[in-house]
């Protein structure tokens, strides 16, 4: 059995998704393959082998640069088409800061994503609640845990209409809530929600920024590599990996 | 706007034995004005020592470049962009990111971090009237968010700088921004061309955009007609072009290659042929444009943004041409390397201009006269009882302030200047930790430091003081090195390489131009007498507007290298902490924020860096952290020992008391002890002090006290004096400052309580 988990954690392949302006790509590559030690691959836009992924992250930046609407070009590219049938055979698909504008562009996750209250561009660390811990990206986490964690965006305030927010709320959909100090007016104090199946997540901070202790303020905390852990956890699973693999057939 | 001179004029003829035409005229106008030429500095800054051992390109190509071990080197480059930020804040702090991001590409390295060091004028209340007090807001906010967005968008963090508000540049705004790369000292790009290799050049279009902007930096700003001059920003493309070239040097495909800056193609290919001793035949009709209609002479003087230029063997072209369809890129080969000197220029197959590049490359220099300045003998001469006999006669001296019993206001007074109150409405604008490497983050530490790919980290900091430099060029430049060395010494690192970024108004004003030398003069003896190689550097003149010149303003920025990580210093005092200093307190108040901001007095003694004790106590400090003997270190500078002291207890949220009678020191009075700016001290919080104090006696010439504690206990910062200073004073123990850390903590914030209600 120990055996058999082992081979499966081996054989367990995160694809990232780079688009043109994508720029924390190679961030959540350096965490998962060299601080994780898993298999991650940095996948171009325009290739077509995403469908032998078991797991998407979508990375933060400024792809397409931003024109039109954050994330909005990206959302339409042919690749993103796969993801979304990638998604409804059950494959955990992340979206961070960027990757979260992404997944709200492409109808995958619910609301939008607005400028900040501040109308600036923010970047420092703050303080996130787990709300949901039974996803695959949280699984690692116990309810209500509190970690720190660094956001950096401009558009970040998560907004919804009503009855979108009351649906997020009953069906246990937020995952993730600013703490106390919320940097960006969201919401609920929104910070990532996720599909009603829990598979795809959207969120605004970074985890891979906060993965290693001497990346933190006081060089003392890296609590958010649990995102990471959660899914590794999820993926090596066999349950959960059979599942997916036979859908994918 | 003017091209050559007509002295220029009659060289250029003279050596190319016939009269240049028309086009020749205007592309050699453009590489012989003062931002591309260099022409009145050159001969001043060849005097800067530039070489040392770990050097591998020096000063004077598009980036330095440095060794730090293990197969890896960085490389670091300076830059500004004040007269099209003075205008169009945005896209000219903007376009100024684009093209240090550029030079690093240039020689092969990956951008890994920005810093930006900013001056404006006031933006609050001293200011002479309010409406240049929004003018500088609106600088401000425009040239934060011009650079936040560039940045931000092409991936690369801004981890640290500076912002000096002063009066001198109301109207007006200086930008600078230093970049630093990383790569494997193999993808160093060889800059060595071969016969038949191609010219090629990609990215943005060329357009009438930018034409005349290294002439228009060139003179001095009258009026706002000059906008057609600014470029626009387009850092999407710029990431893509990033991303494009490190994937070409990887497959080795580059041989030589240059950015398209200040000069646009005059500029990059008079420069990139004279430096790799080959002709180059261009043919402009190759190069995409945004217009149909353009000339020739557009083409080349154009300074459209996000152009690069590669030379490449012809064997390599299927690969690099895949990868710029790979990110979409554009590009055009546009000529080809051949044996020879000349730049021949073609357009539609007919020779429009051919120069040797050794000339046009090469603008004849000046020698310009110097003088020293008349406001020198005004602010130098204190209204004291003494001098007041000698200088009877002249009435331009100034006043000293009188004495001050209340420091407990005027330090939060202090506080709240905004060129002392803290940057955080800056610095969390800027993506500052894409990258995974940033570990000392701004506001965090005097420098940034950041983490390398061999285990090493780097420090890094810019600093300059314009009021300092007014007052003294001299003494202000060595201050601004000691104190920028200081910055990365207090994170853990050892100083490896200087940039030197000098700004100065019309270089053709003798008494501006004497400024400009004496600056020249402090840093080679700094550099010289601590051995630290200058790698970088850049002039920038004529920075002044119909208000008169700005104050001489070198900016200094420091690359320090830390080898081990437990090195690097903590980011706060802690508890039950010993408060030590090292260095000494004189009366040097002349431009001192205290004197400038409060007292709004210009003049007196400028502080000045005894070299030698300046290396002392570097290396006591050095010598204490490597023994992992302190906690929190700080520097000692603008705003003193006062600032320094209430930042350090606001960053700890700890209280602290501190005896002000132990500092060492000279002062006259007790508001000279508490904000002079003396030079080459530093205070640290430790564990250890009998350690300390055992490992400081050893050193000989070295003044140092414990000066007090730190404790969780007290929610105050209090300084007593438990001397006799003045005969006005009791014996007995006075409390001169005692404020709780909660207020001081509000006042430190005012930049974002001013911006924030714009």
């Amino acid at each position: 059995m120990q055996k058999n988990s082992k081979q499966l954690e081996k054989k367990c392949k995160i694809g990232i998704v780079v688009f043109p302006g994508s720029n924390c790509d190679r961030d959540v590559h350096s965490v998962l393959n060299n601080v994780l030690k898993v298999d991650a691959d940095l996948v171009w836009h325009t290739s077509d082998n995403i469908l032998q992924y078991d797991a998407v992250v979508i990375p933060g930046g400024f792809s397409y640069g931003d024109r039109l609407r954050a994330g909005i070009i990206a959302a339409h590219s042919p690749i993103v088409g796969k993801i979304k049938q990638m998604a409804k055979d059950g494959a955990p698909i992340l979206g961070i800061c960027n990757g979260f504008q992404v997944l709200v562009e492409s109808c995958l996750l619910p609301g939008a994503l607005m400028m900040n209250d501040s109308l600036n561009f923010v970047c420092r660390w703050t303080t996130l609640m787990v709300d949901n811990n039974k996803t695959p990206f949280t699984n690692c986490f116990s309810q209500h845990e509190t970690f720190q964690i660094p956001v950096a965006h401009g558009q970040g305030r998560y907004i919804a209409d009503k009855k979108t927010l009351q649906d997020l709320e009953k069906n246990n959909q937020v995952v993730l809530r600013y703490s106390d100090d919320d940097p960006n007016g969201s919401s609920h104090l929104i910070a990532a929600i996720c599909n009603p199946q829990g598979n795809v997540m959207g969120l605004m901070p970074h985890p891979e920024r906060a993965s290693e202790s001497i990346l933190s303020p006081g060089r003392s905390t890296n609590k958010a590599i649990l995102i990471f852990k959660s899914l590794i956890s999820y993926l090596t699973n066999s349950n959960n990996i059979l599942y997916h693999r036979k859908n994918k057939r | 706007m003017s091209i050559l001179t007509g002295q220029e004029f009659s060289y250029l003829t003279r050596k190319l034995k016939r009269r240049p035409n028309s086009v020749e005229i205007d592309i050699v106008g453009v590489e012989w004005s003062e931002h591309c030429s260099y022409k009145s500095s050159k001969k001043y800054i060849r005097l800067l020592p530039m070489t040392g051992p770990r050097v591998i390109i020096a000063a004077g190509h598009d980036a330095a470049a440095l060794d730090v071990g293990d197969g890896y080197v960085i490389s670091v480059h300076i830059e500004s962009h004040n007269h099209p930020s003075a205008i169009e804040p945005y896209g000219g702090a903007a376009t100024g990111v684009g093209g240090v991001i550029r030079d690093i590409i240039s020689i092969g390295t990956r951008p890994i971090a920005i810093l930006d060091a900013l001056r404006f004028g006031p933006i609050r209340a001293r200011a002479r009237n309010a409406d240049t007090n929004s003018k500088s807001k609106w600088l401000l906010k425009n040239v934060v968010s011009g650079i936040g967005d560039y940045g931000n968008c092409i991936g690369v963090p801004t981890v640290g700088g500076e912002v000096e508000f002063d009066p001198s540049f109301e109207d007006y705004c200086l930008v600078d921004v230093a970049s630093i790369g990383i790569a494997r000292k193999e993808h160093i790009i060889p800059s060595k061309v071969d016969n038949d290799d191609l010219i090629i050049l990609a990215g943005g279009s060329t357009g009438r955009d930018g034409i005349h902007g290294a002439s228009f930096a060139s003179a001095i700003l009258d009026d706002e007609e000059n906008r057609s001059a600014v470029q626009i920003p387009d850092p999407f493309l710029e990431k893509l072009l990033l991303e494009a070239t490190i994937e070409a040097v990887e497959h080795g495909c580059i041989k030589a290659m240059k950015d398209l800056g200040g000069g646009g193609l005059s500029c990059c290919l008079s420069e990139a042929a004279d430096n790799l001793k080959k002709q180059f035949e261009i043919e402009l009709e190759n190069v995409h444009t945004k217009h149909h209609d353009m000339s020739p002479a557009e083409i080349m003087m154009s300074e459209s943004q996000e152009r690069m230029l590669y030379i490449t063997d012809r064997s390599k072209l299927q690969k690099l041409i895949l990868i710029f369809d790979k990110y979409e890129i554009r590009y055009s080969i546009i000529g080809k390397v051949k044996d020879g000197s000349e730049v021949v220029i073609r357009f539609r197959g007919k020779i429009v201009a051919s120069l040797p590049s050794n000339i046009f490359a090469h603008a004849p220099l000046l020698d310009r006269p110097i003088k020293r300045p008349r406001y020198l003998d005004r602010v130098n001469n204190s209204n004291n009882k003494k001098k007041k006999k000698k200088n009877e006669k002249n009435k331009t001296y100034f006043d000293l302030p009188k004495d001050i019993t209340n420091i407990n206001e005027v330090l939060l007074q202090m506080l709240s200047n905004p060129t002392i109150a803290n940057k955080r409405w800056v610095y969390r604008q800027y993506d500052h930790e894409v990258g995974l490497r940033t570990i000392v983050k701004p506001g965090c530490g005097d420098a940034s430091v950041l983490r390398l790919e061999n285990g090493k980290f780097i420090s890094v900091k810019l600093d300059g003081n314009s009021k300092h430099c007014y007052l003294d060029p001299y003494k202000g430049t060595l201050g601004c090195i000691s104190e920028s060395c200081r910055n990365v010494i207090c994170t853990g690192a050892e100083p490896i390489g200087i940039v030197d970024h000098l700004q100065f108004a019309s270089p053709e004003d003798p008494e501006v131009f004497w400024t400009f030398v004496q600056s020249i003069n402090a840093i080679k003896d700094y550099c010289n007498y601590m051995n630290i190689p200058v790698v970088g550097g850049k002039v920038s003149f004529y920075n002044e507007t119909s208000n008169g010149p700005i104050k001489p303003s070198p900016v200094i920025g420091s690359i320090g290298i830390i080898e081990k990580e437990s090195w690097i210093t903590d980011s706060h005092l802690r508890h039950g902490d010993s408060i030590f200093i090292i260095g000494f307190t004189c009366d040097e108040m002349g431009g001192s924020e205290y004197y400038e901001y409060f007292h709004n007095i210009t003049g007196g003694v400028v502080p000045h860096v005894n070299l030698a004790s300046d290396k002392i106590n570097a290396k006591a400090m050095l010598q204490l952290i490597k023994n992992d003997l302190v906690g929190f270190v700080h520097d000692c500078s603008k705003g003193g020992l006062g600032i320094a002291l209430a930042e350090m207890a606001i960053e700890g949220q700890i209280g602290i008391t501190i005896d002000l009678n132990c500092v060492p020191n000279s002062c006259s009075r007790l508001d000279n002890l508490v904000f002079s700016e003396s030079h080459s001290r530093f205070i640290f919080g430790t564990s250890q002090p009998v350690e300390v104090i055992r490992m400081l006696s050893k050193l000989k010439r070295l003044s140092f006290a414990k000066i007090g504690n730190a404790d969780k206990h007290n929610e105050n910062v209090i300084f007593r004096n438990t001397g006799r200073r003045s005969s006005a004073e009791a014996d007995a123990v006075t409390v001169v400052v005692d404020i709780p850390l909660k207020k001081l903590a509000k006042t430190i914030n005012a930049i974002e309580e001013i911006m924030n209600k714009l």
